[in-house]
């Protein structure tokens, strides 16, 4: 055995005291819902973990009327430095309980146990401290003196980050004081009911946070629900194009946070070692389920050769396998859906003549995988450049000016990210200036911060998650003259 | 600014290679100034990120064993006296008194008036340059700082050969450097590769210290590297153990990439040694990982990777135990030195 197969080192699942089958968190108790449960299983070994509950259109009612009377009686009334105080102790708990969060996370989603390990809890945890801060601050937030609370949050979030979109969601929209019902994705429920726990640990009032699970009838079912004021959505985009269309004319307010498909774009002049480190970062991080992942690499033509065989070099070092092993870099595609979707784009782009390279390693027998990729030579037209694959899938393009990768990069329907590599600090801000994307990493990726707001141009969606912005999202600041005064039911504010 | 006539540099094969005939201190600096830039925060985070690699079980005992074979064991004091040598050396040949299969360290690195007893310590089991036994590597050219006048490094060099050291390890004139003259710095290293080699034509082993804690920017440390290969050394070494910042993960990562990077151009192998710093198991660990994932798996050998190192030794054969025994047993269970 050579010394860079490194011998297993799993993370040990026995820290899980999992249950055999999961409730509907509603009103601050686990209750059976009313639908047909379904099973939720581990991508990379396809085994089932949990029988999970599935919410209806009455539980979806029953929720939104506890969050309601909730919000009504409880949480409206608590002062910001109070809410702030459970969110506080909602963060301290994540943190104390972030090892079991990771596995659960690596165990249901399929992503390495090192990223959940050293990134998606410890942002949560992060989350929900810098939200908790804003609790009693609000007046400071830009909106005008005392802005108030929208009322009930109808919130869902996808698969491929489930308890980090959890806290993107869920802490500003309790800092701002609204109460809150989430539907979790289906493939990735796990997560979001050990945090259900963590709320009765941490004592917060029954009925601020409902949490149900469901396929897509339950979401849907929640953001049409006449009774909430605010619909926050992240996923695709033909989603949330359904969700714009539902709520269009109701009152409800909506951010959508929807797919990307961002240009990484290297100079000639990048550092390369770093760049290399970068592109890998941009696409294969989280196996490419990251909405603003860099999946168009945006090349120099006279550095094109270099880069590629560079990177080709690079990804053979990558490990894929077993989620759970702390030396794993690739892990499992979430569903086989997924996987499908993948396969179908990878082999539409070698139809359309792009020149498919994939990184030589053992797929394991079960479970769903797919090797890192990349297509060289892809043309602007390719549909490989175009739709979001949404996997471990990099197309390789290049340009030959500054103006020119402005260009290529701006042309997409999508507008979320981008990535700009070059050791020259006014060439960096000179070509950020010009690209359409709400946020620009220069010589990084795919790096996030709760004081950093998030969020896309175009089909990409609109509003923004995170930072100061993202209050606004859950907070008014026209309490006298507008449309909403502290509404306690939508019909109310409709009749106004 | 006048153009000035072109300053010939001293005619190292490499360099010429690379750069052509008319080797020139013009030619070099536009070379050396034409290497892409490092970005310290993705280098920093690169080295995090690989340090953050499990080793477990019978990854971590061929680690443990290996890191001993690629040890320089180091005295490099003031106040080193012949005894003290030869008890480094003894330790150097039975790391383990407690277990003969702990294996060998690759060499003792000693002052170079501290060679001879070195040589004679080691006997028979001196390697003189062979793959079985112990090397004998000395510290040369005005080591630490290098402040000395070319005659007097080249001196200390030749007389360190003499005396049967079987690798240098020499300091570049970092002021030199700095001061942005890197023909000087060249033309140093050429000549004290000339002075390594013995009277029947064979060459010691050239190892050049970059002294990165002085050089200060990642940049400087590329292009350092990059000199020194080109100049002819055989490994190129971080530090000298008396300036801090020594060794560090991120800086060997990027000499690693150097060293990588001129196997692809020219596929020769040039040997990377960190040095100072690095004491404990978990640390070199870092190390072995770094190198197997930027150099490849076949750089982890001695002469191609080598930690400057002292108290090292002795934490990896506490680890060494613990792996044995499944208990920590604690520091009068190693020997001192």
């Amino acid at each position: 055995m050579s010394f860079l197969e490194y011998a297993p080192a799993p993370e040990s699942t026995a820290i899980l005291g999992l249950r055999d089958s999961y409730g509907l968190f509603i009103d601050g108790e686990f209750v059976d819902g009313h639908g047909k449960p379904f099973a939720t299983i581990s991508p990379a070994t396809e085994k089932h973990i949990a029988q999970i509950a599935n919410a209806d259109a009455s539980d979806v009612d029953t929720a939104v009327k506890a969050a309601r009377r909730a919000y009504d009686k409880t949480w409206s009334k608590l002062s910001g430095a109070d809410r702030g105080k459970y969110l506080f102790r909602i963060a301290r708990l994540v943190q104390e309980r972030a090892r079991e969060l990771a596995v659960a996370e690596s165990l249901d989603n399929g992503k390495p146990i090192k990223e959940s390990r050293d990134v998606d809890i410890p942002l949560v945890a992060a989350w929900f401290f810098y939200y908790a801060g804003w609790a009693d601050k609000l007046d400071y937030a830009g909106l005008g003196a005392a802005p108030r609370a929208l009322g009930v949050a109808a919130q869902v979030i996808p698969w491929n980050f489930p308890l980090l979109m959890l806290a993107w969601k869920i802490a500003p929209a309790l800092a701002a004081g609204n109460t809150v019902v989430l539907k979790p994705a289906e493939t990735t429920p796990l997560s979001a009911l050990l945090f259900a726990e963590i709320l009765q640990q941490a004592d917060l009032p029954a009925g601020v946070v409902n949490i149900l699970t469901g396929a897509g009838d339950t979401g849907q079912a929640l953001v049409q629900h006449p009774d909430v004021n605010k619909v926050a959505f992240t996923g695709s985009t033909a989603v949330g194009r359904a969700i714009a269309k539902s709520v269009a004319g109701t009152g409800k307010k909506l951010t959508l946070e929807l797919g990307g498909k961002a240009a990484n774009i290297v100079f000639d002049d990048a550092p390369i070692d770093q760049a290399i480190e970068g592109i890998v970062n941009g696409i294969f991080f989280n196996q490419g389920h990251v909405c603003c992942a860099g999946s168009r690499l945006l090349v120099q033509e006279n550095i094109h050769d270099e880069v590629v065989d560079r990177l080709k070099q690079r990804l053979s070092t990558l490990r894929l396998g077993d989620p759970l092993d702390k030396n794993t870099d690739i892990g499992a595609i979430n569903s086989r859906e997924q996987l499908e979707r993948i396969r179908e784009l990878s082999d539409i782009g070698e139809a359309e003549g792009a020149e498919r390279w994939t990184a030589d390693c053992a797929i394991p027998e079960n479970g769903f995988w797919f090797a890192p990729t990349i297509f060289d030579n892809v043309s602007t037209s390719s549909r490989i450049a175009r739709e979001e694959i949404f996997g471990p899938v990099l197309s390789v393009l290049t340009f030959r000016t500054p103006a020119e990768a402005i260009a290529k990069a701006n042309n997409t329907p999508y507008g979320l990210s981008a990535g700009i590599w070059s050791d020259k600090g006014s060439k960096i801000l000179a070509v950020a200036d010009q690209l359409r994307a709400g946020v620009i990493w220069a010589n990084t990726f795919n790096r996030f911060d709760p004081a950093s707001p998030f969020g896309g141009y175009k089909e990409s969606g609109y509003g923004r998650e995170g930072g100061r912005h993202g209050l606004a999202a859950y907070l008014t600041n026209s309490p006298v003259a507008g449309l909403v005064e502290v509404p306690t039911t939508t019909k109310k504010a409709v009749a106004k | 600014m006048t153009i000035s006539t072109p300053v010939a540099l001293a005619p190292a094969e490499r360099a010429i290679a690379l750069l052509g005939g008319d080797l020139t201190e013009r030619s070099l600096r536009l070379h050396l100034e034409g290497l892409s830039g490092v970005d310290a925060v993705g280098l920093e985070q690169r080295a995090a990120d690989l340090g953050t690699r499990s080793i477990k079980t019978t990854s971590k005992a061929w680690a443990l064993d290996r890191i001993i074979e690629l040890i320089d064991l180091t005295t490099l004091e003031g106040a080193d006296t012949p005894g003290k040598v030869r008890s480094l050396v003894a330790k150097a040949l039975t790391p383990d008194p407690s277990d003969a299969t702990a294996p060998r360290v690759a060499a003792v690195c000693v002052y170079g008036d501290m060679v001879p007893y070195a040589v004679t310590a080691l006997g028979s089991a001196h390697a003189a340059g062979g793959s079985e036994g112990i090397n004998v590597a000395a510290v040369a050219t005005a080591f630490p700082s290098g402040r000395a006048s070319l005659r007097v490094k080249l001196a200390d060099t030749a007389d360190a050969v003499a005396a049967g050291a079987d690798e240098i390890d020499m300091v570049i004139d970092r002021g030199a450097f700095l001061s942005g003259r890197y023909g000087q710095v060249f033309d140093d290293i050429v000549a004290v590769k000339e002075a390594c080699r013995r009277s029947n034509g064979s060459y010691a082993h050239l190892k050049v210290i970059l002294e990165t804690g002085e050089l200060n920017t990642y940049d400087n440390v590329r292009r350092a590297s990059w000199l020194a290969i080109l100049a002819g050394g055989d490994f190129i070494k971080t530090s000298t153990g008396k300036v801090a910042p020594a060794a560090t993960l991120p800086v060997t990562l990027l000499m690693l990439e150097v060293v990588r990077d001129w196997h692809r151009l020219t596929g020769e192998r040039i040997g990377v040694k960190p040095a100072g710093g690095i004491r404990t198991s978990k640390d070199a660990i870092k190390y072995l990982v770094t190198v197997a994932e930027t150099a490849g798996e076949e750089w982890l050998t001695p002469s191609l990777f080598r930690f400057g190192a002292s108290s090292l030794l002795n934490d990896v054969l506490l680890q060494r135990q613990k792996l044995r025994s499944g208990h920590y047993s604690g520091a009068d269970y190693v020997t001192i030195d």
